[in-house]
């Protein structure tokens, strides 16, 4: 199997391109065979793949499958090839694994749409993309997968093509993604010049005798003007709010657990350059805790329960890129893990209540649902547990790591004070507006129609599954990352630290990848946030369980300001319009006008002149043919006279 | 022996027959005679210098362009018939398609 890498990310293209071709003809039940069957394949192939691993190298080395050489000219040149390290299984076996989850799930959500055949066949193509992405033993190669999950997230994103919004979201995703993108072929460029190859170790090794100075900040922080385009980070984030025009599932799979974690991943993949450059870190760092705090900020004054969760998705990729940036690159991991977990449950569990809803987004018309639709609302609960950072589910763990190594960074003290205290505030907004996104849709009276209400029902088995072992996921998978606080009394190791060890090359002269954060700091801030997440739940549960939208009614009358600045989002996106799209449109108008009036008349004027020479000379044209002998006879007759 | 001037001059006059027939007639069989009788003429042509020269070449000529005639009025018959499938008739006026 490791000589056969393709095969993973050829399984799911293989579903594409069957239920693409074929899929309308054939049938649902042949669309969702051939689209759910792809995509355990390849989680099948993947882990199957990873035991062969585990049992030939033993101190996760980097393994190398050449398929082809792609190109090469002059000496630079990059190879068609899968790797597979440490940090590619750790995404492998979440993106195949959750990714198949949601592909199930998909089977009873979208099973009404006639669109069938095209969602099942966009979302093989974006896990196989995604495969590609991870897999890729070059930047450029890996850009390949990049760019092919952004046009998957496009197709999705527009979906409900018929929709005003759906496609405008699309399009908003997918030209602001074509700004980070920019960066990201920057940075290739550099890489190019400076080193004469985009290959993963190449680019290390070259980074390496270079050494510390401009050339690398300057990658790096291309590189993470591309991860924020994909991972949606300020000031680029305002494309993944929009992409909930597209199905649930598919703001599960892309736009939560997989797609916008590659920045994320990609950072961590370039951690030896990024640790050259503590200019770099800290701009990844600030961006991140700035992001954390403004999108929870925005979070806690969305009724659309995707929103909501949108928000919160940004916040908690930017709590990844607090981690990536202050140097805990296997905290950073370890989030984005958990957070794959448990919001690929809230989202499933809220697509779950979309459905039960039909069709109803706002949690102001929701509420009681927990006795309705039960495993749901469990399933859910103890996702928000999780990322609310309750103690000992998956979310307590990872955050906790990250705001301890914030706090203890080796790279710059002072900053990561800041961006600790920016950090520790977004998780107490986390658990507040997801408390209130739980009271507010599970808890108190039901506040839609009589209608809805007798439409309520729990969600079939497809749909059901996939939440229950996401839940159960989210409530235990911070097990891989026990804190050695506590693992040390007990004996348990961290694991995910001990697995990534390898990816976090060890460089002379530079900090290691992993570093050690002191008892004490640990201490306070494991107690801090337990403070912060029973603080928001309490705070949560005053407001919303029992009096349902009254408290945010109270709010917009105290302070209808900030209340209406966090509705509104801060205004961001009015902003953009105003600065951006907006003289954008009025170039493009003058183009359009002014410049293609003179181009198109001085072509038209060109034509006209053409057209009377033809006038003039079509008038000997007659079509009659003794016109034309006389004209040739008359020519004879002066040809002789002239020359005879 | 008749001179060979007579044969010009009787040559000629066939030729501006021919001409005037080309030039006037509507009909396309007769319009096609009359390029036959301007080929002819010019055969003569040929004949009464190659007599009076008494020389071969202009007998060569004129085989060549009685077989170039033959050769042109079975495509030109051919042509008249298809028109004539079209257009009911071969009056060459009417075949005026290609005009603005």
């Amino acid at each position: 199997m490791l000589d056969k890498l393709a095969l993973i990310p050829l399984m799911p293209f293989l579903g594409f391109l069957l239920n693409g071709l074929f899929g309308r003809r054939l049938g649902k039940t042949f669309v969702s065979i051939v689209g759910v069957g792809t995509a355990f394949a390849s989680a099948i192939l993947g882990s199957y793949a990873t035991w062969e691993y585990v049992h030939t190298f033993h101190d996760g080395e980097r393994h190398v499958d050449v398929v082809y050489q792609w190109f090469l000219s002059g000496g630079v040149g990059t190879d068609i090839a899968f790797q597979l390290d440490p940090l590619s299984i750790v995404m492998l076996m979440v993106v195949t694994w959750v990714g198949s989850l949601i592909h199930l799930y998909s089977v009873g959500y979208m099973h009404e749409e006639d669109g069938y055949f095209r969602y099942f066949s966009y979302l093989n193509l974006f896990l196989a993309m995604m495969l590609i992405l991870i897999l890729g033993s070059s930047y450029l190669f890996a850009f390949v997968g990049w760019e092919g999950v952004g046009l998957c997230s496009y197709l999705l994103i527009g979906y409900y093509y018929q929709t005003d919004f759906a496609p405008a979201a699309g399009k908003k995703a997918f030209v602001v993604n074509r700004i980070g993108d920019f960066g990201f072929l920057l940075a290739m460029f550099l890489m190019f010049m400076a080193f004469g190859s985009v290959d993963f170790g190449a680019v290390e090794k070259g980074a390496i005798g270079v050494g510390p100075g401009a050339l690398v900040t300057g990658i790096c922080v291309l590189m993470f003007v591309g991860a924020c385009g994909k991972s949606a980070q300020m000031p680029l984030y305002v494309w993944l709010p929009d992409a909930m025009a597209g199905p649930t599932p598919v703001s599960a799979l892309i736009h939560a657990a997989t797609m916008v974690t590659a920045g994320v991943y990609l950072v961590v993949r370039s951690n030896v350059l990024f640790r050259m450059s503590p200019t770099a870190m800290a701009i990844v760092a600030f961006i991140g805790a700035l992001t954390a705090l403004f999108a929870a900020t925005i979070g806690v004054a969305q009724n659309d329960i995707k929103k909501v969760l949108a928000y919160s998705t940004v916040s908690q990729l930017g709590f990844m890129f607090i981690a990536a940036g202050v140097g805990a690159y296997v905290a950073a991991i370890f989030h984005l893990v958990t957070h794959a977990f448990f919001k690929a449950c809230l989202f499933l569990g809220s697509g779950s209540v979309i459905h039960a809803m039909g069709g109803e987004q706002d949690i102001r018309k929701m509420g009681g649902l927990r006795k309705h639709i039960p495993v749901t609302h469990w399933t859910f609960a103890i996702a928000t547990f999780a990322i609310a950072g309750f103690p000992l589910a998956a979310g307590f763990f990872s955050k906790d790591e990250i705001l301890a190594s914030a706090l203890a960074t080796p790279y710059f003290a002072s900053l990561g004070k800041v961006v600790w205290a920016m950090g520790t505030v977004a998780a107490l907004f986390t658990a507040f507006y997801m408390y209130r996104l739980y009271y507010l849709t599970f808890a108190g009276e039901f506040r839609g129609t009589h209608e809805q209400e007798h439409h309520l029902h729990e969600s079939p088995k497809t749909m059901t599954i996939p939440l229950i072992v996401l839940a159960s996921l989210s409530a235990v998978g911070g097990l891989i990352g026990i804190p050695h606080l506590l693992g040390h009394s007990l004996h348990i190791p961290h694991v995910l630290e001990h697995w990534l060890e390898p990816v976090l090359t060890k460089v002379a002269g530079l900090r290691d990848g992993a570093f050690a954060v002191a008892e004490q700091p640990e201490i306070i801030v494991m107690a801090g946030s337990t403070i912060l997440a029973l603080a928001g739940w309490w705070f949560a549960k005053s407001k919303y369980a029992t009096r349902g939208t009254a408290a945010d009614e109270a709010f917009h009358e105290n302070m209808p300001g900030l209340a209406s600045t966090w509705e509104n989002k801060y205004w961001v996106d009015e902003l953009y319009d105003a600065i951006v799209v907006k003289p954008l449109h009025g170039f493009s108008t003058i183009c359009w006008k002014v410049f293609d009036a003179i181009i198109d008349g001085l072509l038209s004027l060109a034509a006209y002149f053409i057209a009377a020479l033809g006038d003039i000379i079509r008038f000997f044209q007659t079509g009659n043919v003794r016109n034309y002998a006389l004209m040739l006879f008359l020519g004879v007759v002066v040809f002789i006279w002239v020359y005879v | 022996m008749i001179p060979t001037s007579w044969f010009l001059i009787l040559g000629a006059i066939l030729f501006s027959l021919g001409v005037l027939g080309v030039l006037t007639r509507r009909n396309g069989i007769t319009i096609f005679m009359s390029i036959e009788l301007m080929v002819n003429a010019v055969n003569l042509t040929f004949i009464a210098y190659a007599r009076e020269l008494g020389s071969l070449h202009g007998l060569m000529w004129v085989f060549f362009i009685m077989a170039v005639a033959a050769a042109e009025a079975a495509v030109g018959l051919a042509i008249f018939i298809a028109l004539y499938r079209h257009r009911e008739t071969i009056d060459v006026d009417e075949a005026n398609l290609m005009h603005w």
